[in-house]
């Protein structure tokens, strides 16, 4: 605690601390509010008399139930829900192989590989959509799940060896060379004890992937044209928009139903997602 | 026959040579004490007969069979490390039957082996607990019961006891010693601390800068060292050494230095005349 | 029978056949081959290979539906000659060096905030990481209701305190939109810089600040003669990842204005969108996208060299 007299403390410490945690949760409050407003009150200008904005008198569910009723939306969650679990899947997979093998064999070109592996982390996906839109059409994959799912890892796969090479390094290798001289292959040594043990980075790798594909929008964008197929991200950007009109009430639950799955597994397991974070900087 | 014979053994690390030209021959049932000090290359002619380091020239043989090739797993020997190296993520009686999991050896033949060896040992009771809720006599326990259930053609030991307390050390040392004969098997232990060596071993290899200085009985080590450096390492306390100077005296030779002066005994006099 | 028994009993087995593939597998050097390839494929497929797809374009004058010829450099020459595609590397530019400047010092002083013990501190800090989190879509539409010209909360808020006396167009004002944009970008980026610096701060041996204050050391001393210094590395490489990001930023500058009002707000990748995606001229966005290629690099090296030798320091 600061030293001093209480007034230090809040000045220094609890309004700066009050002052950040404010500005970053209010946005989702906000969403929240409009989310139940009914839409006289939101369309109300700014400037009007007797305008309380932080809350509302009458809360209603209408803008939800018309999300849910009469848009895709449950189409695009369920969309998000495969493609981010399918392709965090495969890359996990990639990953767990691709971390053990740079961190715990020695092989000609370990180290290039690994820096290889670390460059494609760098190359952000706006600098290669154009061409992929067209190779994801020439492999027939344009409009469906698969153009995601397969150009996903492309991103996750990077962080998640990266993260897991972490890990593997941190296990002594008497473990391994005590499990061969037991008689273990070097694949089974991998899959009896490497593995197992690396569980809290693995976990920590597929949340952090998870979120990252839940996050995902221009390949989604450019990839995905028909409204069944599109992702959460997508669909609430060019289908709730009518027009020139946005359907606030709509948009903000949209938002916030579409964030809640993420927020929901963040909940559960935020030392893995925090570990996952700070494994991939400290790493 | 489970001896292990170790021709012309070579280790070289980029430019470092680490083990250099030993040949050595551990006989059936023996127990073999490599000791010296930290960088002699007992660890790593240990390893390489494990097959954890590739050889870069030489033999290995165990039994009568040439194991340069072949990998750890088909080698048929078990051991022992200084850090334990149990399994976390699984329980004591896991651990110890891993080795016998992956031979594909049928479940109540793996439960008869693991419940004797943990009655050898005593640590019948901690059979479901993990290696974490053990103290580290009681890993050090584990870990020579995993390497008992394998029924191996030799045991190998990578300073087992280092990482003990004192007093626990003599006491484990004495159980080995009974453990060993009650096995009866091969075995190869490495260490630095040459008070083990002498208590445990039927015979002593005394190593130094990748070299063999000597092999023999402990007291045969003792009472005749080859050389300075063995003559200096076993003993406790070490020997003495003292510079002197040699002369021709009135009956004899004779050694002086500032302290004191003695006359050089008759049965040593041909070895010292020039 | 005893152990002894067994083992006497018997000569050494010869050891166990084997089948050729587990054989190759205890080799290093196949096995690591195994574990990689699928990584290795993916990669070039969807990274190699339209990398090289790209450049190839960016030389032709490939439309949508039409193929192109080649054409040399006559893409980029011509967007050295766009004021456009000028205004887009500025922007990008000031958007980036902003942002990350803002991120870090925000980031920094939450961090030091976060580094001490009060009560729902893992409360906090499990929620301080929900603007990161959460998809940047959903949560930037948040605040572009926040913005809206006619109904924003803000504007409410301050014409209550009396401190603004019209109403801000924070969107629609080419002078104020580059500023709001940066402000949503800081919004997200600050609690990753937060939790990764939190964490490299941990990492500090507390006794080393303790040893600072009994020699005399005032806390703004002791922050920077001793904690900057150690926290430097997990610095570069936050900043290095953020950089990167906040460079090709594309979703926050789509849902917030497009790139506009007259370009005010286009960045590279939103200028490569709307003349590749939009209007369809596939060679010269794909010339736009490549065009951050260079620039990144420089970026990505520079850092590199300097965690290198803060590494080796």
């Amino acid at each position: 605690m600061i030293e001093g007299a209480k007034w230090r403390r809040w000045v220094y410490f609890y309004i700066p601390l009050g002052g950040f945690i404010f500005w970053l949760l209010f946005p989702f409050y906000w969403m929240l509010v409009t989310s139940v407003r009914p839409d006289r009150e939101l369309y109300r200008p700014w400037m009007a008399p007797n305008y309380t904005p932080f809350w509302t008198a009458h809360p209603t569910l209408v803008h939800i139930v018309d999300l849910l009723t009469e848009t895709l939306f449950t189409r695009w969650m369920l969309n998000t829900l495969f493609i981010a679990i399918v392709s965090t899947l495969i890359s996990l997979f990639c990953g767990i192989f691709a971390g053990y093998a740079l961190s715990r064999l020695k092989f000609p070109f370990a180290g290039s590989l690994g820096t290889g592996i670390f460059i494609t982390y760098l190359v952000p996906q706006t600098l290669l959509f154009i061409p992929l839109a067209d190779i994801v059409r020439n492999f027939q994959l344009g409009d469906t799940p698969w153009a995601l799912i397969l150009t996903y890892p492309t991103f996750l796969i990077p962080f998640c060896t990266w993260l897991l090479m972490g890990y593997f390094k941190a296990i002594p290798r008497e473990l391994e060379e005590c499990a061969r001289i037991d008689g273990a292959t070097r694949w089974k040594a991998m899959a009896y004890i490497i593995i197992p043990i690396a569980v809290p980075g693995i976990l920590s790798a597929g949340i952090f992937a998870f979120t990252l594909s839940w996050n995902e929008f221009i390949y989604a964008l450019v990839f995905l044209s028909s409204a069944e197929q599109k992702t959460v991200s997508v669909g609430v950007t060019s289908e709730l928009v009518r027009g020139d009109v946005f359907y606030w009430g709509q948009l903000m639950a949209g938002a916030l139903l579409g964030s809640i799955p993420v927020a929901f597994i963040y909940s559960f397991f935020v030392e893995h997602y925090v570990a996952g974070l700070t494994g991939s900087v400290k790493g | 026959m489970a001896r292990v014979l170790i021709r012309s053994l070579n280790k070289m690390y980029d430019d470092v040579q680490a083990v250099k030209d030993v040949n050595l021959e551990i006989r059936d049932k023996e127990f073999v004490v490599l000791v010296g000090p930290s960088g002699c290359g007992k660890t790593t002619t240990l390893r390489m007969v494990a097959g954890l380091e590739s050889i870069t020239s030489g033999q290995v043989l165990i039994g009568d069979t040439v194991v340069n090739e072949l990998p750890p797993m088909d080698r048929d020997i078990a051991m022992v490390f200084q850090n334990y190296a149990l399994y976390p993520h699984m329980s004591v009686y896991d651990n110890m039957a891993f080795g016998l999991k992956m031979r594909k050896v049928d479940r109540a033949e793996i439960r008869k082996r693991v419940h004797d060896a943990a009655d050898i040992l005593g640590i019948r009771d901690y059979l479901a607990r993990k290696p974490r809720q053990l103290s580290g006599g009681q890993r050090q326990r584990v870990a020579l019961g995993r390497a008992i259930v394998r029924h191996p053609q030799v045991f190998l030991f990578d300073e087992p006891l280092s990482n003990l307390d004192a007093k626990l050390r003599v006491q484990m040392r004495v159980e080995l010693k009974k453990l060993h004969s009650r096995l009866n098997t091969t075995a190869i232990y490495v260490t630095h601390d040459q008070v083990e060596a002498m208590t445990l071993g039927d015979r002593v290899v005394v190593m130094k800068g990748g070299l063999v200085q000597q092999v023999g009985e402990p007291l045969e080590l003792y009472n005749a060292p080859v050389n300075r450096f063995v003559a200096g390492f076993l003993g406790s306390p070490a020997m003495n050494f003292a510079p002197v100077r040699l002369s021709n005296g009135k009956d004899g030779l004779r050694a002086d230095n500032p302290g004191f002066g003695i006359d050089v005994p008759a049965e040593i006099r041909p070895r010292l005349q020039a | 029978m005893a152990i002894s028994e067994a083992v006497g009993q018997r000569a050494f087995a010869k050891a166990p056949r084997r089948d050729a593939v587990t054989r190759l597998l205890e080799d290093e050097r196949w096995l690591a081959a195994a574990l990689l390839l699928p990584t290795v494929v993916l990669l070039a497929l969807f990274i190699a290979y339209p990398f090289v797809q790209g450049v190839l374009l960016a030389v032709t004058d490939t439309k949508v539906g039409v193929p192109g010829r080649f054409v040399g450099v006559q893409n980029f020459i011509a967007l050295l000659h766009d004021s456009i595609f000028r205004t887009a590397v500025w922007n990008t530019f000031v958007y980036t060096a902003v942002a990350t400047v803002f991120k870090l010092g925000l980031g920094l002083w939450l961090a030091l905030l976060l580094n001490r013990h009060f009560k729902g501190k893992a409360f906090t800090r499990a929620f301080i990481l929900l603007p990161f989190i959460i998809p940047t879509v959903l949560s930037t539409f948040a605040w572009k209701w926040m913005f809206d010209p006619t109904f924003s909360v803000i504007n409410w808020t301050l014409f209550q305190l009396d401190l603004i006396h019209g109403r801000i167009n924070w969107l629609g004002d080419p002078d104020l939109a580059l500023i709001s944009v940066i402000i949503v970008n800081v919004w997200r980026g600050v609690p990753f810089f937060a939790i990764s610096l939190l964490a490299g701060l941990q990492t500090i041996n507390p006794e080393l600040q303790e040893a600072a204050a009994i020699d005399g050391a005032r806390p703004w001393q002791r922050f920077w003669h001793v904690t900057w210094p150690l926290l430097l590395p997990v610095t570069m490489v936050v900043v290095l990842f953020s950089v990167i990001q906040t460079f090709a930023d594309f979703q926050l500058v789509y849902v917030l204005t497009g790139g506009g009002p007259a370009n005010a707000t286009q960045l590279f990748a939103t200028y490569a969108y709307q003349i590749g995606v939009g209007t369809g001229l596939l060679s010269e966005g794909a010339a736009v996208s490549l065009a951050m290629f260079p620039f990144l690099l420089i970026v990505v090296v520079v850092q590199l060299l300097y965690i290198r030798r803060v590494e080796v320091h």
